[in-house]
């Protein structure tokens, strides 16, 4: 009891200036006017910056790279392309995302569903007619993807097993498996590269003709367009995706509403890894037309910030998955036409990409000052 | 001694947003020496202004002073500096540990001088206070009586001489209550200033000097407790007058609707919690479990609704009210129950967390229960919202808006989204866990309305709840269930509260050597 007194005087510490409440009615238009404005904080910073450590005139930098994403047709069909291959992946993972299932294994779902496309153009594009091949190419895929996902969600539903651990694990399986199929359907033995493949009768391609389509994009881009109103649908106002929303927030409320949890975790997965199969099979069928173990391109794990950012709502994501895709085609830009190392305009990106996540703070909480009307009389 | 004022809050205003202001301009006193009760119904910002004084808040202006002088709380370690603590209705210990440890936690050696040096202390302070700490027991070996004990005894360690206790009785049965009463009143003589927060009016009288009194975030005035009586200071607080009468309405037609039989179940860790359990419940009338919390409850509802395993031998009856068709709930999952068009409702302890989605609106938890509903893949959103406007008029749910998540509602406000959703559904059987815990007087009442209206309805209800007073007044029956076992079933309208507190708390041996 020595303690009792001794403690009491030397106590009072000195007022903080400030200190941090939280809001809870802020106006939409408000919190986007702080959203737009925590970007142009962030390219002043960013302009700071340039000019001191490169000297180069920041003007001419962002100019540079507007013009790197949406400089001509050709650039501006690109940037829809990416922002559709992205968005597509950010698509899938978000029911899962949206249910609390961590799927950091979008990579290598996306990589089962291109090396299943591309098992089906290789093997019978020859063999079978055009639209048949089509039709298996996307059954293929689909399934590829799907499997890849739906393991580790019967193992959590089973056994409660860790999916981070697991789906991450998941992707090095599947990154060692596209490179070991490269290696044995490469073109030249031993080179490890798969040619563009069926180059004669584009069995297996989806693609529309070129007479309609110049750069092969569009067919990619309308496809995820409609996959975003769906998932949108599917999400807000179906039955499952209100299921996903329940067991998403609390277990044991699903379980009290009657819903069947492991089914829904195993279903959703399956969904989640099906979309994959599809981002793999237009970026193999529908791009690239052969397969790489870099075809993902790391957009699996970059679309869980995408989905993210959108707070899981589809329409959201199509700006969310716009800004990172025109920060990365812009940065490109800036480092050929500038001679600048790519970390340069990779540091640029992550201080624009900090701004946007940093204001979601002075939207939810604002900083008061303490004592206001004694410090103003003062 | 007597005249000091050992806290004294001027001007105190904290505001949520800026629509909600949870203190506005409170000036008010704690005397030294003195145990004062904070009384104010949910929402009238009790907890609010004793969170800014243990350092969890900042006030947005006005000044607090300690022991005159004017006190900087930034942070609980200020509070603590400042000899303020505060027993939290979660505790705050961490259940690996023994008591010692957990007084230790976050102190430095040097000023503690070890484990021995606090053990040692613990002691001394629960000679001088009289309160029983083992110091070399570790927390998941307590009662909720005995963390308690530790909480306040750790406060104590750490120079404590003003207290505040949020709604300490909450979870204590009416012995253990009296306990801690005898154990405050020491502390006083001591020349302690102890805050207490409560809703329980015949508490506030039996242990406070003097009540303070907050209605919507304003301080209105506080009363000598010697000259105050329930109804005083229900008026003062409501700020109009209530009826305080618990209804029991006489339902004569009374028709078996549930049969438990030999329900034995297993707890998380499989320790039996629930043990050869018979009981029997009637439309009509309202049956009221009562127990120390943790007596099997909780495993009894669950087994119900379908959410418990039961152990071999056990038989749950359900008896359709139109047909008069037997049903054997056992084996049968949530989903089977609903699709066997079996009316059972049930209002869980855990609202937020079980009962409701504390990230939707009203309108998408209406649906939570019957959303299945319809061939459609979509989910017909008219119905629910028609419901949640119905419930939010007719039961008067403070919310901003039907969409609005109601993890944003207050305590009161929460329960009476579910118990509105589970009474639309017109069950037969009406289960209600803890349905009243930490709402205030206004709002208890219009769930004892509602429990009331059910009954004379021919609705069977069971209602599980932990104070006394309320069960012995609203029950019909009362089964008492005592480490899980069914200790005995008494009439609510001739048993005695030490009656029942009795049967809480020590098994009828003689019945159990007659097994």
């Amino acid at each position: 009891m020595t303690t009792t007194k001794a403690v009491t005087k030397e106590a009072s510490s000195r007022e903080k200036p400030f200190h941090i409440v939280k809001r809870t009615d802020m106006p939409k238009w408000k919190s986007w006017l702080i959203r737009i404005l925590s970007v142009l904080a962030s390219l002043i910073v960013c302009a700071i910056i340039i000019v001191a450590v490169t000297g180069d005139n920041p003007f001419a930098v962002y100019g540079t790279m507007v013009k790197g994403a949406v400089g001509s047709a050709r650039r501006v069909w690109v940037l829809l392309q990416e922002v559709a291959m992205l968005l597509c992946v950010s698509l899938a993972v978000t029911p899962a995302f949206k249910m609390r299932f961590w799927n950091i294994g979008a990579e290598g779902q996306v990589l089962m569903g291109g090396l299943g496309a591309t098992a089906v153009m290789l093997l019978l594009g020859h063999k079978l007619p055009a639209p048949v091949v089509l039709v298996l190419v996307i059954v293929v895929s689909i399934i590829c993807g799907a499997v890849w996902g739906v393991i580790p969600a019967v193992f959590k539903a089973f056994w409660n097993t860790n999916e981070t651990l697991f789906t991450l694990m998941m992707n090095y399986i599947a990154i060692q498996i596209v490179s070991y199929f490269t290696y044995v359907w490469s073109s030249n033995k031993g080179n490890n590269v798969i040619n563009t493949i069926n180059t004669d009768n584009h069995a297996g391609w989806l693609n529309l003709p070129q007479s309609v389509d110049q750069y092969g994009y569009l067919l990619n881009i309308i496809i995820v367009a409609v996959l975003t109103v769906l998932m949108y649908f599917y999400l807000n106002r179906s039955k499952q995706g209100y299921e996903i929303a329940v067991v998403g927030e609390s277990i044991n409320t699903a379980r009290y509403a009657g819903i069947n949890v492991k089914k829904v975790i195993i279903r959703t997965m399956l969904i989640s890894g099906a979309l994959c199969g599809v981002a793999g099979m237009l970026l193999v069928s529908g791009t690239d037309h052969t397969i790489t173990p870099n075809t993902a391109a790391g957009r699996g794990f970059t679309a869980i910030m995408v989905s993210w950012l959108a707070k899981f709502n589809p329409l959201f994501m199509v700006l969310t998955s716009l800004l990172l895709v025109f920060m990365e085609r812009g940065a490109i830009e800036i480092s050929t036409v500038f001679g600048l190392n790519t970390s340069f305009s990779e540091i640029i990106a992550g201080i624009i990409i900090f701004f946007i996540i940093g204001s979601e703070f002075f939207i939810n909480y604002s900083i008061k000052r303490t004592h206001a009307k004694e410090v103003e009389s003062k | 001694m007597e005249n000091k004022a050992a806290v004294s809050f001027r001007h105190i205003t904290k505001a949520f947003g800026s629509k909600v202001v949870a203190n506005k301009d409170v000036s008010m006193d704690i005397m030294s020496g003195e145990i004062l009760a904070l009384l104010g119904e949910n929402g009238s910002g009790k907890t609010t202004l004793m969170n800014m004084l243990s350092g969890i808040y900042h006030q947005d202006s006005g000044e607090i002073f300690v022991n005159g002088e004017e006190a900087y709380i930034n942070s609980p370690k200020d509070a603590y500096a400042l000899g303020i603590g505060m027993i939290h209705q979660h505790f705050k210990l961490v259940d690996v540990f023994t008591a010692t440890e957990n007084v230790a936690l976050g102190m430095d050696k040097k000023t503690t001088g070890g484990a021995k040096e606090i053990a040692k202390a613990i002691t001394e302070i629960c000679d001088r206070y009289g309160f029983d700490v083992d110091p070399k027991k570790k927390v998941y070996n307590m009662t909720v009586s005995q963390k308690q004990t530790l909480e306040i005894v750790k406060a104590l360690y750490r120079g404590a001489n003003i207290l505040i206790l949020d709604e300490p009785t909450a979870v204590l049965t009416p012995q253990e209550t009296d306990k801690l009463f005898a154990v405050l009143r020491n502390m006083k003589a001591d020349g302690k200033s102890i805050i207490i927060i409560t809703h329980k009016l015949n508490e506030v009288l039996a242990i406070s000097d003097r009540v303070a009194i907050l209605r919507k975030g304003e301080y209105i005035d506080s009363v000598i407790t010697s000259e105050a009586t329930v109804q005083s200071l229900t008026d003062m607080m409501v700020g109009q007058k209530v009826e305080l009468d618990i209804e029991r309405p006489e339902v004569e037609d009374k028709q078996l609707r549930l049969t438990i039989d030999h329900l034995t179940c297993l707890d998380k860790y499989g320790v039996t919690a629930l043990d050869d359990v018979s009981l029997e419940a009637y439309g009509g009338e309202i049956l009221g479990i009562a127990g120390i919390s943790g007596s099997g409850q909780k495993q009894l509802l669950e087994a119900v609704a379908g959410l418990q395993e039961a152990q071999d031998g056990a038989s749950i009856t359900y008896i359709d009210p139109e047909s008069g068709a037997k049903e054997e709930l056992i084996g049968k999952s949530v989903t089977e129950i609903k699709k066997r068009g079996i009316a059972l409702s049930f209002v869980p302890e855990d609202r937020l967390g079980m009962g409701l989605v504390g990230a939707m609106g009203m309108s998408d938890n209406m649906m939570l229960r019957s959303y299945e509903k319809g061939h459609s893949p979509f989910t017909d959103r008219k119905t629910p919202r028609d419901l949640a406007n119905r419930v939010k008029d007719e039961l008067e749910v403070v919310t901003p808006g039907i969409s609005t998540p109601v993890r944003k509602l207050s305590g009161g406000n929460v329960q009476k989204v579910l118990v509105g959703r589970e009474i639309a559904s017109n069950p037969t059987v009406l289960m209600a866990a803890y349905a009243v815990r930490g709402l205030d007087i206004n709002t208890s009442y219009t769930i004892y309305r509602l429990l009331n209206e059910q009954k004379k309805k021919g609705v069977a209800v069971i209602y599980v709840g932990e104070d006394l007073d309320v069960l012995l007044a609203l029950c019909d029956r009362i089964a008492v269930l005592c480490g899980g076992k069914l200790n005995g079933i008494v009439d609510g309208r001739t048993a005695t509260k030490e009656e029942v507190g009795l049967m809480m708390t020590n098994l009828n041996t003689e019945e159990k050597e007659g097994e």
